[in-house]
């Protein structure tokens, strides 16, 4: 907390102290918003320490346009009635470009305003396809690929790679994993080729999920498609093992983490996720890393390469566009490719990112590799 | 002799504590990365900080064990300060007055974001002292008030899904539609007391959070439903600056409204027949007060509120999901009716500016704004278990009990 | 048949975990009427504190069964003290005060020590190593009951028969027996009410450690929150059966315990908790003390 605060106020520091020669420029404001305290913090704190070192970097360069840019770092717990008070601060702080926010609730929320508004809005990890595909929030762009991109990945696997008919989809009744579910559930069917044979949703936090892998088994099913995060479906693949179930589990990027694989130990082995595409190679992506660890000497979180990437096309977008008016952001952010460490992307006219997609991934000897 | 004896006590309780958070405090073991750090100076914070309380509480618990014993002699004189400024009409007339006009002066002083937050606050006036209604003056220990508020919030969403329907239409039906879920939930436990009325309680609102989480053909699930208009004034266009100020001179509406009706109320024949309930359930029944009417009415009328609230809450973040729906915005409500002094009108406003404020200004300290929040309601239960203010209406009662013995004619 | 079976024996998996943090529930009702809302929290403090003395013995070098009984005792230890503290700081206090006070000094308590935990530790989900050794015997039944919930349930039915003990045939039981039934009247044949409390809270918070090293270590993970999920169920379980009544306890906890896995199992686990709740809401209109819970006449 401290830590965060410090170097807050080193940053605005640094900026005024560079600053003070050409008093000229007013600073250039980002607003990074999204969960930073409670119990969804881990997802929000990665992002707020990739801007500051891609800003930090950036005004030690001199700025951009010969302007500095200062961060408005605004809390919102995850939750959509935060939110709201979060986005009207930012607004009223006027802000020029927000980067957040991290839960695709509360960034349903707060696009309202930032649209009423005429603020871009770049999320790193807001996945609802809602949120692009409905065409209603033209400032809103993610550097992220959304729900059913992903689901599809999974689907398409499990069928054709896989060779599965008998699906059991389960999720964890969540924003994200209940949406992932139900994009599944909708491909298989489409797909015609398999078929689902049970969809559940499971109660986070439960004491056990026997009954449910009873289910599972009860039903015949060859692969199991789980939509969540990692806490519930190392419980879920631990009891299915135990029970001696060689179901095949195939899950998405909230399993995609390698705290998985360490909670769920030797139950871990062969399960399959998809995630973004291998960033292990791309220089940007090892180069933030490495910044990470020199500044807060740990590996940094999730999302931290997508805020990473969020802050670099906000900034490469400034610097096209020229200014931060509304309308030229909106422009460059669409027509100009950016390297960031997620890949060279631009933004399509709904806001999703070009250039990034997901992979399939395995677990093999205690660590995900990707599947060709 | 006794201070050392206090000395010595204070030095076992602050041992104790150091051996009692030893491992959680000390210890933090990180079983992914395989680390363990030892936090050792924690032991020294806690040791002096447990050492020092020590004192304060003992010297608090003497005071209000004292304050115990005398206050059956002294009872009348036993109001606060507060209550006799409040009593005072001269004093209160010019503080309402002065109330009113930074009411009126305020959104026009300060940024939208103050204004959006202060519209917050006023929100959870409402709700406290709509749940004090069931809590503060029937004493029926509500834990699922919230969902209530889902109920209203919900109606907005959904009727405006599929029918378009506006906020000054919602408004009532959702009122309307948290009241008969009131109605549904008073009616099976009428026959249930205290503690067993608390946990079912608890499980209606689980119950209704989880159907709307999982029934995603109705709800639209986690998900939740997005761009809910937010209020119109007869078909103005108002930008976000507008719509905020209007939002929030309707609150001050609401809250005027609110604190009307529920004064009206407190000094109804159901008022009374409420607070006889809270005081003596057989005795009341005995008194010919028809205990399930006036525990129906209770549950409906807060209900009724909170479907209100709901109906604004949807309008104001434009969003509804069930996450926002959980058993801790109940005890969030519930403690500002217990912080406010059960009953008490002029408490809860103070306990939810208190509590829906402070941990806005204080966003550097949220991580321990939960910590800090069991803290107060530990503290505040035990060294003032009636509240910021202690509820008027009870000096008015041994107003009324001395007028009793020293005139048989009292006719109040 | 063997589907059924298997949902049996989840239940009765489930409904033993249930049973022994309903008992300190249960225990600490019967003897001063207040829900102790931070009893889950007590629980989760257990596990917590097993965890980190495994975790520093096992990074020692120590592995089997010497970390299982160790982990234990100290998370037995903690729990007791944590749930004799509580009982000392807020609700001591608040005897003899109206009953919403002491409701909510506890509702405060169970939030500070949420929190307390999530500040000091973490707000991540721990992994939490299977302490508990795998019975060879288990082995061919392991596709219907693991040897972990063999232990669990067996764990709890001697707990269960050695708390019956306690209570039936021991002199501070024969105390707790009379302070359960009229506080005033046992003060005044000389027992020591305040002793005898604080003894309750011992009981059932070493009861809640035991299940919490159980149910973490068959879970295989723990964050600061399992307290609040399990207690509000084990809670639900104790009301069931009738608050006050350690028989109701076990047979309310085998009851939601047995729900819960047959609605999964035969409807969908989407509502599982709804029906956990619509049943004790339906007990409850019927038997509005619950299954065994003694119908109190008030007195006037």
């Amino acid at each position: 907390m401290m830590k965060r605060f410090l170097i807050g106020l080193s940053a605005i520091f640094l900026v005024f102290a560079l600053a003070g020669p050409a008093p000229a420029a007013e600073p250039i404001k980002i607003g990074v918003a999204g969960a930073h305290s409670g119990d969804l913090a881990s997802y929000g704190l990665p992002t707020v320490k990739a801007v500051e070192l891609v800003v930090k970097d950036v005004n030690a360069r001199g700025g951009i346009l010969g302007r500095k840019i200062v961060l408005l770092i605004e809390d919102d717990v995850c939750k959509p009635e935060v939110a709201t008070n979060t986005a009207t601060k930012l607004i009223s702080q006027k802000v020029d470009v927000v980067i957040g926010h991290i839960c695709s609730g509360a960034t349903k929320t707060a696009l309202g305003i930032y649209k009423d508004a005429k603020v871009v809005t770049v999320s790193p990890s807001a996945t609802n396809p809602e949120l692009t595909q409905s065409g209603r929030y033209p400032n809103f762009f993610r550097t992220i690929a959304s729900d059913d991109a992903q689901a599809r990945l999974g689907v398409e696997f499990a069928v054709n790679k896989l060779k599965v008919t008998k699906i059991a989809v389960l999720h964890d009744k969540g924003d994200y994993g209940k949406g992932f579910a139900e994009f599944a559930r909708k491909f298989i069917t489409d797909g015609k080729k398999a078929r689902v044979v049970l969809f559940e949703g499971v109660t986070p936090g439960a004491v056990d999920y026997s009954a449910v892998v009873n289910k599972v088994r009860q039903s015949g099913a060859e692969a199991v498609i789980y939509g969540g995060y990692h806490p519930e479906a190392s419980s879920i693949i631990a009891q299915m093992r135990k029970k001696n179930m060689k179901t095949l589990f195939i899950s998405d990027d909230g399993v995609k983490d390698d705290t998985f694989i360490k909670v769920a130990g030797r139950y871990a082995e062969g399960v399959y996720a998809s995630g973004p595409k291998d960033t292990k190679k791309n220089p940007l992506a090892i180069a933030a890393i490495a910044a990470h660890k020199k500044a807060y000497n740990s590996d940094p979180g999730a999302f931290f390469l997508e805020g990473y990437a969020a802050a670099l096309a906000v900034v490469n977008a400034i610097q096209k566009a020229k200014s931060t008016e509304y309308n030229a952001l909106v422009k460059a952010l669409r027509t100009n490719y950016v390297n960031t460490p997620v890949g060279k992307i631009r933004f399509d006219n709904r806001g999703d990112a070009i250039g990034v997609g997901f992979a399939m991934y395995q677990v093999k000897n205690g660590a995900y590799i990707e599947v060709r | 002799m006794k201070r050392l004896a206090e000395l010595r006590e204070s030095l076992v309780i602050a041992l104790w504590f150091m051996f009692l958070t030893f491992p959680i405090l000390v210890i933090q073991v990180n079983t992914i990365e395989k680390t363990i750090i030892w936090r050792w100076q924690n032991l020294l914070y806690v040791g002096i900080g447990s050492f020092a309380l020590s004192f304060v509480w003992r010297y608090f618990i003497g005071k209000a064990a004292a304050g115990g014993r005398a206050s059956g002699e002294r009872a009348e004189e036993k109001t606060s300060i507060l209550q006799r400024i409040t009593a005072d009409s001269r004093f209160s007339r010019s503080a309402i007055l002065l109330t009113a006009l930074i009411a009126l002066a305020f959104p026009f002083l300060s940024s939208t974001y103050q204004v959006n937050i202060m519209t917050t606050a006023l929100m959870y006036v409402v709700l406290g002292l709509g749940l004090n209604i069931v809590v503060g003056q029937a004493g029926l220990l509500h834990l699922g008030y919230v969902a209530f508020y889902a109920v209203g919030a919900y109606t907005y969403a959904l009727l405006y899904q599929h029918f378009g329907i506006g906020f000054w239409t919602a408004l009532p039906l959702g009122a309307l539609m948290a009241m008969v879920f009131g109605l549904l939930l008073g009616f099976p436990v009428l026959r249930l007391r205290g503690d067993y009325l608390a946990i079912v309680t608890l499980g209606f609102g689980e119950i209704t959070r989880i159907v709307l989480e999982n029934w995603s053909e109705f709800s639209s699930g986690p998900s939740g439903i997005s761009e809910i208009p937010r209020p119109g004034f007869f078909n103005l266009a108002m930008d976000l600056e507008e719509s905020t100020i209007y939002l929030y001179f309707l609150m001050v509406g609401f809250v005027l409204f609110t604190i009307f009706v529920t004064n009206r109320l407190q000094n109804s024949r159901i008022g009374r027949a409420w607070l006889a309930l809270r005081e003596d359930e057989v005795a009341c029944e005995a008194m010919g007060v028809n205990k399930t009417v006036a525990k129906m009415t209770a549950f409906a009328l807060g209900s009724t509120w909170a479907g209100m609230m709901g109906v604004v809450f949807a309008a104001k973040t434009t969003f509804v999901n069930p996450a926002s729906f959980t058993f801790l915005e109940s005890a969030m409500i519930l403690s500002i009716v217990v912080l406010g002094g059960m009953g008490s009108t002029l408490g809860v406003i103070l306990a939810s500016f208190l509590l829906i404020l402070l941990p806005e200004y204080l966003r550097a300290f949220s991580d321990y704004r939960m910590l800090l929040f069991g803290t107060i309601m530990v503290v505040m239960m035990i060294f003032r278990p009636q509240g910021i203010i202690t509820n008027i209406r009870r000096t008015y009662e041994y107003h009324f009990e001395r007028k009793q013995n020293g005139a048989p004619d009292a006719s109040v | 048949m063997d589907y059924f079976l298997e949902l049996f024996i989840g239940g009765l998996t489930r409904g033993s975990i249930y049973a022994l943090i309903a008992l300190g529930y249960t225990m600490v009702y019967g003897i001063i009427e207040l829900i102790n809302f931070a009893h889950g929290e007590i629980y989760m403090i257990g596990a917590f504190t097993a965890l980190i003395v495994a975790t520093i013995l096992t990074m020692s070098g120590m592995s089997g069964v010497s970390v299982l009984v160790l982990a234990f005792l100290v998370a037995v230890l903690y729990s007791s003290c944590y749930g004799f503290t509580v009982e000392k700081i807020a609700y001591k206090p608040l005897r003899g005060a109206s009953r919403l006070s002491p409701l909510i000094s506890a509702i405060g308590m169970s939030i500070f020590l949420q929190n307390y935990v999530m500040l000091a530790q973490t707000s991540d989900f721990l992994p939490f190593p299977n302490l508990l050794p795998e019975l060879p015997f288990m082995e061919p039944y392991a596709h219907i009951m693991g040897s972990t919930e063999f232990i669990i349930v067996t764990t709890t039915a001697v707990v269960m028969i050695l708390l019956t003990i306690l209570i039936k045939f021991t002199k501070i039981g024969k105390a707790m027996r009379a302070t359960a039934q009229d506080r005033n009247m046992a003060m005044l044949v000389g027992v020591n009410v305040n002793r005898v409390i604080s003894t309750t809270f011992i009981i059932g918070s070493a009861l809640a450690a035991v299940g919490g090293v159980l149910i973490a270590s068959h879970i295989g993970r723990i964050n600061f929150y399992i307290g609040f999920i399990a207690g509000i169920k084990a809670f639900t379980a104790a009301v069931l059966g009738g608050i006050g009544s350690i028989p109701g306890a076990v047979l309310g906890s085998l009851i939601l315990g047995w729900t819960e896995s047959f609605a999964t199992g035969y409807v969908s686990s989407d509502y599982e908790d709804v029906f956990a709740f619509a049943l004790l809401v339906l007990i409850l209109i019927f038997r509005p003390s619950g299954l065994l819970g003694r119908s109190t006449t008030q007195k006037v």
